[in-house]
């Protein structure tokens, strides 16, 4: 079933949330039609600050909002949120552990043929080595809804990202979201796939068609990409015959990586492949040719997980 | 406190913060001496911030965007009883919190800073949400002018403005000098006052190194309704020690136990001048 984007959830569950709390302030950079926070503005013109195209400017105002006590949301294109900002969010968030929620919209290759200067496919891996800060990559509107809620309360730097497209809806319902937990969708004992964000719709189908011909997959949704959730990880392993990662970011420090040397640590070793953009000069469409490109449709899927547990 | 008991202080603080750098073996020396006049009349005149009310976000607030001149912070820190003088002769020592610039694990210390152009957004953001609480209270912010070459400066002053912060006192210790040398020669910032003016601020200029004039100017502000507030303190690096004033040098120099001791002597021939005065 289609259901939303996850930016339309995201401003959405925002809005509501924010009418019943007046502390609930978001912060933007010229970003507020992109971030669909337009009815936001109109509605609550006291609880957004409009900073202008200033992103390192928007960081450390969110630092300072949440030093008097506010729950702050900045929120801004996750390319420019995280590279031109970054020291920002190093020192003015993370160190100083300001319980900040910054939103990078538009991630990965949403942008499509806009090309590279939007692409965000290093935001991962630059906050991996920041230390403090949590990394949260919701798959659809169930996990989208739940990450802002439990946004409001949380108590550390967190960063948040996603698309554009509408999503498909992969929960039944009886899921608990938790931040820090990974969210096992489907058991099988041939192949575990463990992806996060958006590609985890790829993923989804992919299983889908592996099980028509009778390769039983184990698939993960790694919502949260630190803390990382070692032990659904270890779990949905232990069985199966080989592992594929796939995320919308570079192969270099991502999830991917991270899962490689979980295993390398424990001795583990299974046919193993990372699923994600290569460094090269990327090939440029819309972001659905893209991931198409880098292997990540589901027939693409299929084709290597038949190869790697042949 | 008087007049003539900040200019004490001023000498007692300038022996403190000698004190620790020399016993620490690092120390950002010459920009801890320009900007402690400031800080002096800040926490003894102006903040009203103490131990007590720290925790509470209803309060004055100060955050230093020039992080490196952490030994005046600390020095002052110390005297109004947020840590002991033991704690604070731990500096640079193996796993001491009172490290080269400042950071949150200091008891009084607001947050952490040190990498330059950091430091006004963050009190921008503080000036906004008091705002948005409907207190009272005023957040000021020390800025190296060194630093005033950092893009993220302007930005904050271009939010600052627009949110009509008059509850901001942005305090820049105009000591000329930065670690390669004369400001107007590394990247020159001048004319500063006319810059802060086109942005739309209210800016006054003093000697920064005059308790008497500090005190005047930040005892009364808002300069202007809805103006954010810009004081550039024309300070002296290295203030106080003839051998260290204006030299380049001593922006991270660790005296040796001569010229601390020479140090010593000058700060206390100016102090027999003050109580005599």
């Amino acid at each position: 079933m289609i259901e939303k984007a996850n930016l339309e959830v995201f401003a959405d569950t925002l809005l509501e949330l924010a009418r019943k709390d007046k502390d609930i302030i978001v912060v933007t950079s010229d970003s507020r039609g992109s971030g669909k926070l337009t009815n936001f503005g109109h509605e609550l013109p006291d609880q957004i600050i409009e900073v202008g195209i200033a992103e390192q400017n928007l960081v450390g105002i969110c630092a300072g909002l949440s030093a008097v006590g506010k729950k702050v949301f900045g929120v801004s294109p996750s390319s420019f949120l995280t590279a031109r900002s970054l020291e920002q969010i190093k020192n003015d968030i993370a160190y100083s552990d300001h319980p900040v929620t910054l939103v990078g919209i538009s991630a990965g290759v949403s942008y499509g043929q806009l090309g590279a200067t939007h692409h965000s496919i290093h935001d991962i891996a630059v906050l991996r080595a920041i230390n403090n800060i949590n990394i949260v990559v919701p798959a659809d509107n169930f996990e989208t809804k739940e990450v802002i809620k439990a946004a409001i309360n949380f108590k550390h730097p967190l960063f948040i990202r996603f698309g554009k497209k509408p999503m498909i809806k992969l929960h039944d319902g009886d899921h608990n979201f938790t931040i820090g937990s990974g969210i096992k969708l489907k058991s099988g004992k041939d192949l575990a796939i463990i992806a996060t964000g958006e590609t985890v719709q790829r993923a989804f189908k992919a299983c889908e068609l592996l099980k028509k011909i009778d390769i039983n997959c184990t698939l993960i949704s790694m919502h949260t990409i630190k803390p990382f959730d070692e032990e659904i990880f270890l779990n949905s392993i232990s069985k199966v015959k080989a592992v594929i990662t796939v995320e919308e970011h570079s192969v270099s420090g991502g999830l991917g990586e991270k899962c490689a040397s979980v295993m390398m640590q424990k001795n583990i070793h299974l046919p193993f492949k990372i699923l994600g953009f290569p460094d090269e000069y990327m090939v440029n469409g819309s972001q659905k040719d893209v991931l198409d490109h880098y292997n990540m449709s589901a027939e693409k899927i299929l084709e290597l997980a038949k190869n790697l547990i042949k | 406190m008087s007049i003539k008991d900040l200019e004490l202080k001023s000498i007692e603080y300038r022996k403190k913060i000698l004190e620790i750098i020399f016993n620490g073996g690092a120390g950002h020396t010459a920009g801890s001496l320009s900007c402690i006049d400031i800080l002096n009349v800040l926490y003894n005149k102006i903040l009203n911030i103490n131990p007590n009310n720290f925790s509470s976000y209803d309060r004055n607030h100060y955050i230093q965007s020039k992080g490196h001149s952490v030994e005046a912070l600390y020095t002052v820190l110390c005297d109004k009883n947020f840590f002991s003088k033991d704690d604070l002769l731990t500096l640079n020592k193996f796993n001491s919190h009172f490290i080269g610039h400042p950071t949150k694990k200091i008891p009084g210390i607001e947050h952490n800073t040190g990498a330059l152009g950091h430091g006004l957004s963050v009190a921008v953001g503080m000036a906004i949400g008091l705002k948005l609480n409907n207190k009272n209270f005023k957040i000021f912010t020390l800025l190296g002018d060194g630093e005033l070459s950092e893009g993220s400066i302007w930005e904050a002053l271009l939010s600052a403005n627009k949110y009509n912060l008059d509850n901001l006192v942005v305090i820049v210790d105009r000591n000329k000098l930065q670690i390669t040398g004369r400001t107007e020669e590394v990247n020159p910032i001048e004319p500063l006052k006319d810059k802060f003016n086109s942005f739309g601020l209210s800016t006054r200029e003093i000697d920064g190194n005059s308790v008497h004039e500090l005190n005047d100017v930040l005892s009364f502000t808002p300069f202007e309704k809805n103006k954010v507030n810009v004081i550039i303190a024309n300070t002296i690096k290295g203030k106080g020690i003839s051998f260290m004033e204006n030299q380049v040098v001593w922006h991270h120099k660790v005296p040796t136990e001569e010229q601390y001791n020479l140090a010593l002597n000058e700060l206390e021939k100016l102090k027999i001048n003050i109580e005599n005065d």
